[in-house]
C-alpha cells in the first residue's frame, strides 16, 4: 500500500495534475488566480467538494442505474457547492467577496465530475476519498503557484490579504516592489502563467526522461 | 428500458434529491446566523470610514431609507441613505450613489456628509476602473480619495469642484482623468442635493418599516 499511496500522490500533484495535465477546470484557474490567497481559497473550496463528492458518489454507486448517473453527480455536486459556499460566507466572509461567482461555479469544474465518472463511481469510498485528496491538492498546488506567480511579478507581493483565511487586521504580506507588470495581474496574464506552467512541467518531464534513457546526442537528434 | 427500470431510475433520483435537499437545508440552518451577522458586521464596517471624527450611535445600518427615482443625485437607480444620529439629533447622512461618466461602468460611491455640508469621507465601494490607473481611487492603492474630506459645496466654489489639469483644486491621477472627473462630478451633486434636501432625507420614517 505505501508504495502505491505515493504512486497515486504522485499522479494526482504531478503525472495526471487535473489543471496541468488533464487541463480541467480551467475557468475558475484562470479567472482567481490574481493573487496567492485567491488561488489558495479556491483551492481548498475545490478540494472540500472533490473529496465530499467522491465520497457520496462512490457510497451510492451500487444503487445508481447508469442511465441516470450524470444527473445524480450533478444533484450530488450542485448541493455540496451550495453548502461549501454557505460555509464560507459564514466563517471567511472576506475571501468570499473576493472570490465571488466562482465559489457557486465549483459546480461547473469538469474535473470533479471528471472524477466521479472515472474513478469514485468504480472504487470503494475509502480509494475514492483518497482520489479526491490528491486530485484535489494537485489542482489547489497549481492554483497556488499560479496565483504566487501572477501576484509575484504582477503586483510585487506576495500573501497579500491572507488574513481573508485566517482572520485578524487586513495585511499587504511581503512587499518586494509597490508596483508590479500589470499585465500578469490581468486575464491575459492567467493565460501566459498557466501556459508558462505547462511548459515548464513538459520540460522538466523530458529532462528526466532524457536522463533515464541516456542516448547519445547526436543519435537523438538523428531519430528526429 | 422497461417500465420497471423506469420507475427504479425516478425512485433513486427522488431519494437521492431529497437527501442532496436535507443537507443543503442543514448547512443552512447552522450557518444561517452567522451569515446574517457577517453581513451586517459588514456593513456596518464599510460605512464607519466615510464618517470619520463623527461621533454617532452605532447602529448606522438600521437608520437606512431608499430615496426612488427621479431625484437629483448621480446614479440612474434608486439612491440609498444611511441617516446618522447620535442620541435624537441628526449629525450626517451617508449617500449611496453611482457615478455614471466611469470609464467602465458606473462607479458605485458612499459620501458621508455633516448636515453643514462638509464632506467627513468619501470611499469607492464598487467599480470597474482599470487596474493600476483608475483602480487608485480604492483606499488600499493610494490616498486620493482622502483629499475630499473637510470640503463643501461651496468650498471650493463650482469651478473649484474639478481636478488640477482642468483648472480645478483637486489633484488628479497620474493617466486616469476620466475616473477623477467623474467621481467629483458625483461627489458636487450629492452635495448640492443634500442641502437641497436635508428635510426630506431626514423626514421620512425609519427604515424597519418600509426599507423592508
Amino acid at each position: 500500500m505505501p508504495v502505491s499511496l505515493i504512486e497515486r500522490f504522485k499522479s494526482g500533484l504531478w503525472k495526471e495534475n487535473p489543471g496541468l495535465v488533464q487541463l480541467l477546470g480551467l475557468c475558475p484557474l484562470l479567472a482567481v488566480t490574481a493573487t496567492f490567497v485567491n488561488g489558495l481559497g479556491l483551492g481548498l473550496a475545490t478540494l472540500a467538494v472533490l473529496m465530499a463528492s467522491n465520497a457520496l458518489v462512490s457510497a451510492t454507486r451500487r444503487w445508481i442505474q447508469p442511465e441516470i448517473r450524470i444527473p445524480i453527480y450533478v444533484l450530488i455536486i450542485a448541493s455540496l457547492v451550495t453548502c461549501i459556499e454557505l460555509i464560507f460566507k459564514a466563517w471567511f466572509p472576506e475571501l468570499d467577496r473576493a472570490l465571488g461567482i466562482f465559489i457557486p461555479l465549483i459546480v461547473t469544474n469538469c474535473a470533479i465530475v471528471a472524477r466521479a465518472e472515472v474513478f469514485a463511481s468504480r472504487n470503494s469510498v475509502g480509494s475514492s476519498i483518497l482520489d479526491g485528496l490528491v486530485m484535489g491538492s494537485g489542482f489547489a498546488l497549481l492554483l497556488m503557484a499560479i496565483g504566487a506567480f501572477r501576484e509575484l511579478i504582477g503586483q510585487g507581493s506576495l500573501f497579500s490579504r491572507m488574513d481573508m483565511l485566517f482572520g485578524g487586521e487586513p495585511m499587504r504580506g511581503m512587499v518586494l516592489a509597490e508596483n508590479g507588470w500589470l499585465l500578469l495581474v490581468m486575464p491575459p496574464g492567467a493565460f501566459f502563467s498557466l501556459a508558462l506552467a505547462i511548459a515548464a512541467k513538459n520540460a522538466i518531464d523530458r529532462r528526466r526522461k532524457d536522463a533515464r534513457t541516456p542516448i547519445p546526442r547526436r543519435a537523438r537528434t538523428l531519430n528526429r | 428500458m422497461s417500465e420497471r427500470a423506469v420507475w427504479k431510475s425516478g425512485v433513486t433520483l427522488a431519494v437521492i434529491a431529497a437527501f442532496c435537499t436535507a443537507l443543503v437545508a442543514l448547512t443552512w440552518q447552522l450557518t444561517a446566523e452567522r451569515i446574517e451577522a457577517n453581513k451586517k458586521a459588514w456593513l456596518e464596517r464599510s460605512l464607519q470610514p466615510a464618517l470619520a471624527g463623527l461621533f454617532f450611535d452605532s447602529s448606522v445600518s438600521e437608520s437606512m431609507i431608499i430615496i426612488p427615482q427621479p431625484h437629483n443625485l448621480p446614479g440612474k437607480d434608486a439612491a440609498i441613505v444611511y441617516r446618522v444620529y447620535a442620541g435624537e439629533t441628526p449629525v450626517a447622512a451617508l449617500f449611496v450613489v453611482s457615478a455614471r461618466d466611469g470609464y467602465a461602468g458606473p462607479i458605485r460611491l458612499l459620501v458621508g456628509v455633516t448636515m453643514d455640508g462638509t464632506v467627513t469621507g468619501v470611499r469607492v465601494l464598487e467599480h470597474r476602473e482599470t487596474p493600476g490607473l483608475g483602480d487608485r481611487v480604492e483606499t488600499t492603492k493610494s490616498d486620493w480619495v482622502l483629499q475630499f474630506d473637510g470640503h463643501s459645496l461651496h468650498a471650493p466654489e463650482a469651478d473649484g469642484w474639478k481636478i488640477k489639469n482642468d483648472g480645478g483644486e483637486f489633484d488628479q491621477l497620474t493617466g486616469a482623468s476620466v475616473t477623477p472627473r467623474a467621481i467629483i462630478k458625483a461627489i458636487r451633486e450629492t452635495l448640492a442635493y443634500f442641502s437641497a434636501n436635508q428635510e426630506i432625507v431626514f423626514a421620512e420614517l425609519p427604515a424597519e418599516s418600509e426599507g423592508e
